[in-house]
């Protein structure tokens, strides 16, 4: 039970995929720009993520070592085709404004590097817990950044305004201001890990 | 297909809706191989390759074997399947053509399965030459002309970066903020100096 917890934790602040790892960058940066638009995509992603982990442990005795990365793309393509037509059936709005970034979860590095490094050697429960973290981990992630992103750029926080007479920043809401919150958080965290050691 | 349309498509492909700087897709990529020139400007050709003949294959998938047959929602899989095949069988072809090729940029070739720009312009071309399941008109050399500009972007952004990220080596940065995050802040400035071209209009 013990090692189960810590499957679980690990993915959020340990390795957590997006400060710890830099994997999966690409989804974050272009869907950053409201919270909204992060938990959606950090829902899907976490989707994925369980649904792939969890055929993958099931089935790696049949998979030959040769082929498994085509076949493990190919597990995971499915689960973005439920997620991606879920998406489009019950939430149209969000599925716009995610756009191409949904079906583009495939190649995201984050669940094949899950799946080739994790789910690949260890048993149901494990992978599940281990994929759940990740998974959370990553919306975490996710919702930070694009709190940030939404607060700096519009003075919203889910549609809300917080401050009266907050003059937003307009660049934070472009993709150049994605690329500056990363790199900031990503130094301020590695500063974090330096002073620890 | 006319003149004004490729040019459009050009402008907004190299420019103002560049590949790395604005649609944010093969982030990984332009992070990790930036770091000198050479090893960069390889990798650009070779994304370049894959990308305008895989926007040509992937184009005559959707168009002759997923439309007839109703399958569009098998788009993703199916697109995926055969860009990771295209790209298995560049590398082997190379291997036994030239091999001196092949170590210029063999080892590069395996990471551009999963260069998300790849797929990118894929489904990017489907949803901007195919309106309600019927395709525009010279809708193949749109869709392949796309994939050029795109490569040229990817290049543009990499050479950039590349020779920027040179110079930084023997600069003097705080501990906490070398490769990773000093790399996103100067995507970050270049990606602003892109914004200019916004304005842009036909």
């Amino acid at each position: 039970m013990k090692s189960l917890v810590k499957e679980f934790t690990k993915g959020i602040i340990k390795e957590n995929a997006t400060f710890v790892l830099a994997l999966g960058l690409c989804p974050t940066l272009a869907v950053s720009v409201s919270v909204v638009n992060g938990i959606g995509m950090g829902i899907a992603a976490t989707f994925v993520l369980l649904g792939s982990s969890l055929i993958v442990s099931l089935i790696k005795d049949f998979i030959p070592s040769k082929i498994r990365i085509p076949c493990y793309i190919v597990i995971i393509a499915t689960f973005v085709t439920i997620a991606e037509l879920c998406l489009k059936a019950y939430s149209p709005a969000l599925d716009r404004s995610l756009g191409i970034y949904v079906p583009l979860i495939v190649v995201n590095c984050m669940v094949l590097g899950r799946a080739e490094a994790f789910a690949c050697k260890n048993n149901l429960i494990s992978s599940f817990c281990d994929g759940l973290g990740m998974g959370v981990g990553f919306t975490l992630a996710l919702i930070l950044i694009s709190a940030i992103r939404e607060f700096l750029g519009s003075g919203q926080i889910l549609g809300y305004t917080l401050f009266k007479g907050f003059e937003p920043v307009f660049v934070f809401g472009m993709p150049s201001g994605a690329l500056l919150v990363i790199g900031l958080l990503l130094g301020f965290f590695n500063l974090l890990n330096n002073k620890k050691t | 297909m006319n003149l004004q349309e490729l040019l459009t498509i050009f402008i907004s492909a190299v420019f103002i809706y560049n590949v790395i700087l604005s649609r944010f897709l093969g982030i990984c990529s332009f992070i990790a191989i930036s770091k000198e020139t050479k090893p960069a400007l390889a990798m650009s050709f070779a994304v370049m390759f894959v990308i305008v003949t895989s926007s040509a294959i992937t184009w005559l998938v959707y168009r002759f074997l997923l439309l007839p047959f109703n399958l569009t929602y098998l788009r993703t899989i199916s697109f995926i399947l055969v860009i990771a095949t295209f790209v298995q069988f560049v590398e082997m072809v190379i291997r036994k053509v030239s091999p001196q090729l092949y170590r210029a940029f063999g080892i590069y070739l395996p990471l551009i399965t999963v260069n998300c720009a790849v797929l990118g312009v894929a489904v990017l071309n489907i949803d901007m030459f195919f309106a309600n399941d019927k395709q525009v008109a010279g809708s193949f050399y749109y869709s392949v002309f796309q994939g050029v500009c795109v490569g040229l972007g990817y290049t543009l952004a990499m050479l950039l970066m590349s020779g920027i990220r040179e110079r930084l080596e023997l600069c003097n940065v705080p501990k906490a903020f070398k490769d990773f995050p000093l790399a996103f802040i100067i995507a970050s400035i270049l990606s602003l100096s892109f914004m200019g071209f916004s304005g842009f209009n036909f």
